[in-house]
């Protein structure tokens, strides 16, 4: 039983961060900058339609007017964009028949992942389209899911494959010069995942897609496109996890959700990109730009587990455009030692009897800092929205930081908006009770913390929700005495 | 069972227990009892391990084994729980998954598998029905919006699931009434058994009514000062400290 005092160091140094491993599989990378070339090159790579190349180089055009934004509380070396390569695909790339096909080294790294796929495919319900730098390599379950018409596949393929269907929706609810980051993301995006459920089917099983940068001074852009039809529900889940390196990572994606008629989107994330180290070095710059839209009696739900990244700018939103329809937020950020998150979600409420819940969870712990930004707007025409907001932070030790930015704008004297707030630290008695009990500190952090998320953590599917309880142990260990 | 021997400890260098010696034998219920700040309580968070607390001379054993430099979560695993005066809240935490982890990890501890769903199951079902507790209690968060008494009753519920061989219950009568303390003794005297011991700390003789001492020690500013059979908690009700504080003083 007793531990020699080295394995225990050795044992916490990798418990940091469990994910942080690279694999070495040749890439194929672009030179780094980026100009209109690069664009093209990419395109040309991914054997892309006119149509698309036009859409990427406007966006690039837009772009490089535009001005990285400084309003998020954060700090940080801003990203140098003519020192990233634009493009990293593994090399040996074919289209795989079967998995033996697929490199094995790349296999160890899904086994290492826990999303091994041969257990992937035996497990019930679980599809998983891999997003392995910028390409997705696997995709399983699509049989069973073309028997109900549901398209599942990545975005590259659906360009070639349903032209029609990304040529329509595509930057329609995150427009390319939305942002500075989403206008960089519309020009260089090199894969993601698209989904299609047609109208009035339920899709049967959880969709799943894991994201991982693997190449150092790559940046990923990934891209994603659900669009629920009328009348139809989807569940999505998205994993996202990065290998350790000194030097940051950017990470640019776009995800965009439409919600037709009657129908529903379930979209939970959990977040664990290389946070950087105990100083504060390396880890992943995460600037996400994640909205939905939902049209007559519609519902979308966003859920979020984030215990990673140096840099989190991040706010899933809806724009409730139908009447009676429905955004939920519901969010656990959790930042240790030097990282930095300003999160949050916007609720824009435009059709009349709109209905939006934010429940956001704020951890901090260590010297990090974590921001809750969050815009509830009720447009003069939503009679009758009612938003309800509830934004908890709770602090671990006495150098860390929570803050809480909500705006509001309501133009309509019908609707109603509540907004709640709570700010509490991890008291020491807390813990000596729960030491009492035979429970130690670092079990009795997680069980508070856990109590603490618990509202979020319900909302995700059963084996996401297993994972994040892990996550969030995972992330705040040694955080306290 | 428990032995403490010359203990003396301190609070941000302020000496509150002043040479302690107490021993406690299996099967027996010991009551501490002693007026406002005569190191009651303080005594029972050392005997617990609270860091706030620092030992500076002596030692506490159980079974044997020193306790002095052991973590609190240790002495929990050895056997010792303390039933809180002001048991803490803890949100989204239910009190039936607080007891679910509290076991498995003491079990873990002791080298032990965890328990089985359905044993855990029905020793809750039993342990609530021994205190009295409605089912429902059990999936409210802890001790959140918890009246007194039901504070209360929620630790000697803890007690009965723990099984620990040395429980200290520190001023449990406070803030139950007659018909919850009721309920509340007679689950401890349920809970005796020939191997295990409890020491009752008090202020009043009213809860030893209930729970009957085989041995009563007057606590007095850091000192026992006096210990008897349970007549002396009778003595103590009729004629207040005062007389043993001058007693002491000669």
């Amino acid at each position: 039983m007793a531990y020699t005092e080295e394995e225990l160091k050795k044992e916490l140094e990798t418990k940091e961060y469990e994910y942080g491993f690279y694999t070495d599989i040749e890439s194929d990378t672009f030179p780094v900058g980026l100009n209109e070339d690069i664009v093209r090159a990419i395109s040309m790579k991914k054997e892309e339609p006119e149509w698309m190349t036009e859409w990427r180089l406007e966006a690039f055009r837009v772009w490089k007017e535009m001005e990285e934004p400084e309003w998020a509380n954060v700090k940080y070396k801003k990203p140098d964009f003519q020192a990233i390569s634009y493009y990293s695909a593994p090399m040996n790339k074919p289209k795989y028949d079967s998995l033996d096909e697929v490199d094995p080294e790349l296999l160890d790294t899904f086994k290492r992942l826990g999303i091994s796929l041969e257990e992937q495919k035996k497990l019930a319900g679980v599809a998983v389209d891999v997003v392995m730098d910028s390409v997705s390599v696997a995709t399983t379950f699509k049989k069973t899911l073309a028997e109900k018409g549901i398209i599942f596949c990545s975005i590259s393929e659906a360009i070639k494959e349903h032209p029609e269907l990304v040529k329509k929706y595509i930057g329609s609810v995150v427009p390319r010069k939305d942002n500075f980051y989403a206008a960089l993301n519309s020009a260089v995006f090199s894969d993601g995942s698209f989904c299609y459920i047609p109208k009035g089917v339920r899709c049967p099983m959880e969709l799943s897609t894991y994201f991982r940068i693997n190449q150092a001074g790559t940046g990923q852009f990934e891209r994603t496109l659900v669009i629920a039809d009328e009348g139809s529900y989807v569940s999505y889940l998205e994993g996202c996890t990065a290998p350790m390196r000194d030097e940051n990572q950017l990470h640019a994606a776009v995800v965009e959700l439409i919600a037709l008629d009657d129908a529903e989107i379930k979209y939970s994330t959990v977040q664990n990109w290389f946070p950087g180290d105990k100083e504060g070095k390396g880890g992943v710059f995460n600037f996400v730009t994640k909205r939905g839209l939902c049209e007559t009696n519609a519902k979308i739900s966003w859920t979020q587990v984030e215990t990673g990244s140096a840099v989190t700018w991040k706010y899933p939103s809806c724009v409730l455009k139908g009447d009676n329809s429905i955004g939920e937020f519901y969010s656990i950020a959790v930042t240790n030692n030097y990282q930095q998150a300003d999160t949050g979600t916007k609720m824009i409420h435009l059709g009349r009897n709109t209905r939006s819940t934010i429940i956001s969870k704020g951890i901090s712990a260590g010297k990090s800092q974590n921001s809750y930004r969050g815009l509830v707007q009720i447009n003069s025409r939503a009679e009758n929205a009612r938003n309800f907001s509830q934004c908890d932070s709770l602090l671990m030790g006495n150098e860390c930081g929570a803050h809480t930015f909500p705006y509001i704008e309501a133009k309509n004297k019908t609707s109603q908006v509540e907004h709640e707030a709570t700010t509490s630290k991890i008291g020491e008695d807390q813990i000596f009770y729960c030491n009492q009990r035979g429970i130690d500190t670092e079990k009795a952090i997680a069980l508070i913390v856990n109590g603490f998320s618990k509202e979020v953590l319900n909302k995700l599917p059963m084996e996401f929700a297993v994972e994040a309880q892990k996550l969030l142990e995972i992330s705040l260990e040694g955080s306290v005495g | 069972m428990l032995k403490i021997k010359n203990l003396h400890a301190s609070v941000e260098g302020k000496e509150i227990l002043k040479g302690i010696n107490l021993e406690v034998n299996p099967g027996e219920v010991h009551a501490i009892m002693g007026p406002n700040g005569s190191g009651k309580s303080t005594l029972a968070s050392v005997i617990a391990g609270n860091e706030d607390f620092e030992i500076t001379d002596g030692s506490i054993e159980l079974e044997g084994e020193e306790l002095n430099e052991m973590a609190p979560e240790e002495r929990a695993h050895q056997g010792v729980f303390l039933s809180f005066q002001y048991p803490v809240e803890i949100p989204g935490v239910t009190v039936t998954n607080f007891m679910k982890t509290a076991i498995n990890e003491t079990r873990k501890a002791r080298g032990q598998e965890e328990m089985p769903a359905n044993e855990m199951l029905k020793k809750i079902r039993e342990k609530s029905e021994l205190l009295e507790i409605d089912r429902k209690f059990l999936s409210r968060s802890l001790n959140e919006g918890f009246s007194g008494g039901e504070k209360k009753r929620n630790e000697i519920f803890q007690l009965a699931m723990m099984e620990p061989k040395l429980a200290i219950l520190d001023e449990t009568d406070s803030g139950l009434d007659i018909d919850a303390l009721k309920i509340v003794a007679n689950g401890v005297n349920r809970l005796k058994t020939d191997k295990n011991a409890t020491i009752v700390i008090t202020h009043y003789q009213r809860l030893l009514d209930y729970i009957i001492p085989d041995h009563v020690h007057v606590l007095l500013n850091g000192k026992i000062v006096k210990s008897g059979g349970k007549e002396l908690a009778l003595e103590l009700e009729e004629k207040g400290y005062d007389w043993i504080k001058q007693e002491a003083a000669v």
